[in-house]
């Protein structure tokens, strides 16, 4: 462990992504403590420009809203979904791919072909398919992004069991009379979580776009403000103000950029091998 | 070589027949009567309209029955009737087709070529001030959301600088025929191409550099070398022929996101095509054709996949196409 944070501190793309990821992190969860007013409420005449009034140092946009609030707030709903669907394809792909490698055969076929089937139907506009059909929600929303990200998972775990499979100390755990799922749970799947680590954190930055693209189109939580939300709204109006659309826009950019930085950095710290072969 | 494509495309047909049958189940998803689902909204579909289609699609049978009407209706390309454009979806697809063929390959063709030769610059220079500019540049464009940068392209191209048209496929009212029109629908092309294609040239770039920096230390590359063939001889031929195998891999697996992106684009700068239809059905949750767009989609990327597949075999001829 210790080891595993000294060489993720030594890689500057690793450095800066946990600083914009702890960024963002606080944002989210004391931000909305610290500027109380409602993202909703209309705090200013419409389209005040940024960096004209302290109180509302980002603008507002054509409803008199306060875009910093907006930020702030949209913070929450975009690391919320990143997370939380992230963790749900994990969930799903984890199980799926550790049952198919290890077990082999039949099974493996037909796990992997599913998957596959998975993997071809374009994601986004399945994404859009199933929130326009189940009805947009923040619960929608995280099931169909779980929904179009698992299959790597399960693919990249099916490759890691396989090749554990065959180890003398998982052979062992056989010879002794373990139960499959212990030997998986226990033996296999903890020496196959580096790689599974280094894609969830590319997953989260994956869903955060694929949250604010869905937004974008409309397709978010009525009930919630969220960067992607702020700037479909902003798109009509972006000849007249363009703050309402940029400022959101870099927040989702430096998010998703912070969480790649991380997966590059995570990527040099759990697999060193790889990473010197990049170089 | 024949028997791996009609492998490939019994795969494919398979697949595309299990979307088929997923669509028919997501229909079912929805909240209310499919019959009502299937018109429109339902306030917006009328009562005999609504009879029509539970008899076409014998919404009252058992759904196996069901199932298998709605099966036969798209494989006869019949993908049901859009109430509220008042067209066959499968005509309203066509129509808009050739604008998504046009604006996907553009925005691929730019993407690969700018990739693989900033890939190529980077890997080549590795390490020096720009591989670093390369890389960093690769990096945020890579986190840009697709539906910002087009955002940012109309603030900059056409509210800044009033160089390129901010939406549409032709000046409306232009009248042009022959080369002018083909150089106003060019005009109108580029950005949202570049906007498309920006996300996947940072990928290509990535990946190129990546894959170079591999091969480069390889033992052949060092056959090459001590052969006495030039370094510009041993980069082209050796190194990056080598090196764009798995480029071209990604490139089948980016298929889907490519026509994702492309819903996006088309919605920002109004491109009339199928993402735009697609928009269109879901702003007024017209479910018959949202459904039509997504199986159109999936059909695309199955081809797309194909193709790339087959392309990967012609270019690395280790890949027998017997397996």
């Amino acid at each position: 462990m210790k080891q595993f944070w000294k060489s993720m501190l030594r890689s500057p793309s690793g450095v800066i992504g946990l600083i914009i990821l702890l960024l963002a992190i606080s944002v989210a969860v004391f931000g909305p403590m610290l500027f109380p007013n409602s993202p909703w409420r209309m705090v200013q005449r419409p389209f005040l420009p940024p960096f004209t009034l302290s109180t509302v140092p980002l603008g507002t946009d054509a409803l008199g809203r306060d875009v910093f609030a907006g930020m702030i707030f949209g913070a929450r709903v975009s690391l919320l979904v990143g997370l939380v669907s992230t963790l749900v394809a994990l969930i799903v792909g984890v199980p799926i791919g550790a049952m198919a490698g290890y077990f082999g055969g039949k099974v493996d076929d037909a796990l992997m072909r599913f998957t596959e089937f998975f993997q071809t139907i374009p994601s986004f506009a399945l994404a859009i398919v199933l929130v326009a059909i189940l009805q947009p929600s923040i619960y929608s929303i995280v099931a169909s992004i779980a929904v179009v990200s698992w299959p790597p998972v399960a693919r990249l775990v099916r490759g890691e069991v396989l090749s554990l499979r065959t180890r003398e100390y998982v052979q062992a755990a056989v010879v002794t009379g373990q139960s499959n799922s212990w030997i998986i749970l226990r033996e296999i799947l903890p020496n196959a979580l580096s790689p599974v680590i280094v894609l969830a954190s590319l997953m989260v930055a994956t869903a955060i776009l694929l949250e604010s693209s869905l937004s974008f189109l409309g397709l978010g939580d009525p009930n919630l403000i969220s960067w992607g939300y702020m700037v479909g709204a902003g798109r009509t109006v972006i000849r007249q103000a363009w703050w309402i659309t940029v400022f959101p826009g870099v927040a989702i950019l430096i998010s998703v950029l912070g969480l790649n930085l991380i997966g590059e950095g995570l990527n040099d710290a759990l697999n060193p091998r790889l990473s010197r072969e990049g170089r | 070589m024949l028997s791996f494509v009609a492998q490939r495309v019994v795969k494919g047909v398979i697949v595309l027949l299990a979307i088929v049958v997923l669509n028919f189940f997501l229909i079912r998803l929805a909240p209310g009567d499919p019959a009502v689902v299937m018109a429109g909204e339902a306030g917006a579909s009328d009562q005999v309209f609504v009879k029509q289609l539970k008899e076409k699609f014998g919404l009252d049978k058992p759904l196996p029955e069901q199932l298998f009407i709605y099966v036969k209706g798209v494989v006869t390309l019949d993908l049901g009737f859009s109430f509220r454009q008042q067209a066959p979806v499968a005509k309203l697809i066509g129509e808009r087709l050739p604008a998504t063929l046009l604006l996907t390959l553009t925005a691929f063709a730019i993407s690969l070529a700018l990739g693989i030769l900033f890939g190529t610059f980077a890997a080549r220079f590795a390490g020096t001030f720009l591989d670093t500019g390369i890389t960093v540049f690769a990096l945020i464009f890579y986190a840009m959301p697709i539906f910002w940068v087009a955002l940012m392209g109309i603030l900059l191209f056409s509210v800044t600088f009033d160089w390129l048209p901010s939406f549409g496929y032709d000046t409306v009212g232009g009248n042009y025929t022959g080369l002018a029109h083909a150089i106003d629908v060019g005009k109108h092309l580029i950005m949202p191409a570049m906007t498309l294609g920006l996300f996947f040239m940072a990928t290509y770039t990535r990946m190129t550099r990546a894959s170079m920096l591999e091969v480069k230390r390889l033992d052949f590359v060092k056959t090459a070398r001590a052969k006495g063939l030039s370094d510009a001889v041993i980069q082209r031929r050796h190194v990056l022929r080598n090196a764009l195998l798995p480029v071209v891999t990604l490139a089948g697996v980016h298929s889907g996101t490519l026509i994702g992106g492309a819903v996006i684009t088309e919605t920002v700068f109004a491109w009339p095509g199928i993402g735009r239809l697609m928009y269109d059905a879901l702003l007024q949750r017209d479910y018959n054709l949202l459904l039509g767009v997504f199986v159109i989609c999936s059909a695309m990327v199955l081809i797309f996949n194909l193709i790339t597949d087959l392309v990967y075999r012609l270019v690395d001829p280790r890949i027998e196409f017997a397996s």
